[in-house]
């Protein structure tokens, strides 16, 4: 049971990680001071809940696991966050579109886990509730400045939807530790908000002037450690000092 | 009606009381160009210097430790923004600031112009690039421009932040393996002369200190900050047990100062004209920050046109900065 619920942490986290990672490759890049400021914040937040769910599953590990440990130094194959989050920076337009779909998610996850049977868990959920609710307005704003905006921003976020919201689908298949999770009522059933999800988004799309792709979901199964061919470089870079300069304090 | 002389007698009365000068109050015509030539370039570093920083957010060593510079990368953000729009208040435009900084008639401070090449360059630039800065801005705190001056009472206590954090990122290397010490030892040396010049040409290769003393821009000469830094921070070296990379410093009784070697002031200068080992890259990533984020900037404008056109509220581009959080 601990191994599963170490995984599920594992995957709490690492979604928030390499999403998180992601932003801050733009720290010091985009488009204004601003857009700066807010895009850091919200990776700050993330890595803020990434500490919460390591922290507590380098408690439930040995003396030599540490939330660092657990951040830096797993292989590929072990990290299980969805494919969505590792997606690069193409453009301003990925970014907002990318950090919607996550939020949007977010926004029906966070409250699931409030009620999670395990109270580690569910006092995260409640402390991170009220970051989920602002990354949504500040993706959701975006969404429809982008999309409302002029010709080219409205081709350009069109073009981030289509190629990015078949990736969306792998947040509602339910793996095997999800589904445990689920019957130990520490973790929800992801089908139940599937469609609400949808027609929240298509609201979204369409308060933006733009249209829901028709295109099928992607197959992808990051939550079950396989990934994009994105992710070995990211951890190149994520993991460089730890593996560089191994069993040291920083 | 006084004429021009009057008023900058009164002026220089004002300044010599003490009062600050606040945007809508008359001045010289210098005194405004020099404000906005400085407030500028004291913008324009803090975000270039986010980028020598920022090229080791992904490569950070530990949780903490990312969270720590990604927090204070924004917070150089949050200084440039403070800057700008004090700036603007003497009638000039954050756009127009941008420009002069891409095509290079306006500068910024040249220890940016260096790379950040191991993580304890990290830990050196918040030792002793921000404790740079912090005496030249301490000083500001007091200086005659009153939206300036209390720009620089914010910015300060951030500062002092960064500089504390720096120097225990210090402290943890050299309390590390060998290894941690001597990539401590390494940085410092590479970053030392380069903190020195950060103050400036020496006091006789400065014409504009003796006009900015007298209009309390500056409170003391370059040299006599310079003296200040090195009085500082090399008891702070000492106790990391690290070895000052300059072989003539030595504490002399006389002056109750430490004296110190001579700074390589070619290397200054070749660098202030655009020689440096990453001032081509320095400009080129905010050139292409400033391109890429057209399109984004256009949308949001035309976007919040739109928006008051038809006489909705407009939540506009500009997000307002607050204790980490924006609203
Ligand atoms: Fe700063
Ligand atoms: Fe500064
Ligand atoms: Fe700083």
């Amino acid at each position: 049971m601990n191994e599963q619920l170490t995984k599920y942490l594992m995957m709490l986290g690492d979604n928030a990680m390499i999403l998180g990672h992601r932003l801050s490759e733009l720290c010091g890049h985009g488009p204004s001071l601003e857009t700066d400021i807010a895009l850091t914040n919200i990776s700050l937040d993330l890595y803020g809940q990434v500490r919460s769910y390591f922290q507590y599953a380098a408690e439930l590990g040995g003396e030599e696991v540490s939330e660092d440990t657990i951040a830096f130094l797993r292989k590929e194959r072990t990290y299980l966050n969805v494919v969505l989050v590792e997606q690069p920076n193409e453009d301003f337009g990925h970014v907002i579109v990318r950090q919607f779909l996550y939020d949007m998610f977010q926004s029906f996850m966070t409250p699931a886990l409030m009620n999670s049977a395990d109270e580690r868990i569910a006092a995260i959920a409640a402390k991170s509730i009220k970051e989920t609710r602002y990354h949504l307005r500040f993706s959701t704003s975006w969404m429809k400045r982008l999309g409302a905006g002029t010709e080219e921003s409205k081709a350009r976020i069109q073009a981030a939807v289509n190629h990015l919201l078949p990736f969306a689908d792998e947040f509602f298949v339910m793996t095997a530790i999800e589904k445990e999770m689920y019957e130990e009522g520490i973790g929800p059933d992801l089908q139940t908000f599937k469609e609400d999800f949808y027609s929240k988004v298509k609201e979204v799309l369409i308060e933006a002037e733009l249209s829901m792709p028709e295109s099928a979901p992607r197959v992808v199964k990051g939550k079950t450690g396989i990934h994009s061919e994105h992710m070995g470089y990211i951890l190149n870079e994520l993991q460089y000092m730890q593996r560089t300069y191994p069993q040291m304090e920083w | 009606m006084d004429n021009i002389e009057n008023l900058s007698a009164r002026f220089q009365e004002r300044i010599d009381a003490g009062e600050k000068i606040e945007p809508k109050d008359w001045m010289p015509e210098k005194y405004r160009k020099t404000h906005i030539r400085q407030i500028s370039q004291h913008a324009h570093s803090e975000i270039v210097g986010m980028l020598p920083e920022g090229n080791w957010i992904t490569r950070a060593p530990s949780l903490k430790r990312k969270l720590g510079l990604l927090a204070k990368v924004q917070d150089e953000a949050g200084h440039g923004l403070y800057l700008y729009s004090a700036a603007e208040t003497l009638g000039i435009s954050r756009d127009e600031m941008t420009q002069q900084l891409l095509t290079g008639k306006a500068k910024y401070s040249s220890i940016f112009n260096y790379p950040t090449l191991t993580w304890a360059d990290i830990g050196a630039i918040g030792w002793l690039v921000d404790g740079a800065a912090i005496i030249n801005q301490v000083m500001l705190t007091r200086t005659s421009f009153g939206p300036y001056a209390r720009a620089m009472v914010r910015i300060c206590k951030e500062e002092s932040f960064h500089q504390r954090q720096g120097y225990e990122i210090m402290l943890t290397l050299c309390n590390g393996t060998p290894e941690q010490k001597e990539m401590a030892q390494d940085a410092l040396n590479r970053t030392w002369w380069p903190s020195l010049m950060m103050f400036g040409p020496r006091d006789e290769d400065s014409p504009n200190t003796k006009q900015s003393m007298a209009w309390k821009i500056k409170r003391k000469t370059n040299d006599e900050l310079r003296q200040q830094f090195v009085d500082i921070t090399v008891p702070q070296a000492e106790f990391l047990g690290l070895k000052m990379p300059d072989p003539e410093i030595k504490w002399n009784e006389e002056r109750g100062h430490y004296d110190f070697g001579a700074i390589d002031w070619d290397e200054f200068w070749q660098v202030v004209k655009g020689n440096g080992p990453c001032n081509k890259e320095r400009i080129a990533a905010r050139q292409k920050a400033w391109d890429d984020g057209q399109w984004v900037r256009d949308a949001a404008l035309a976007y919040s046109e739109k928006r008051s056109n038809c006489g909705e509220r407009s939540e506009g581009i500009k997000v307002q900065r607050s204790k980490g959080k924006i609203a």
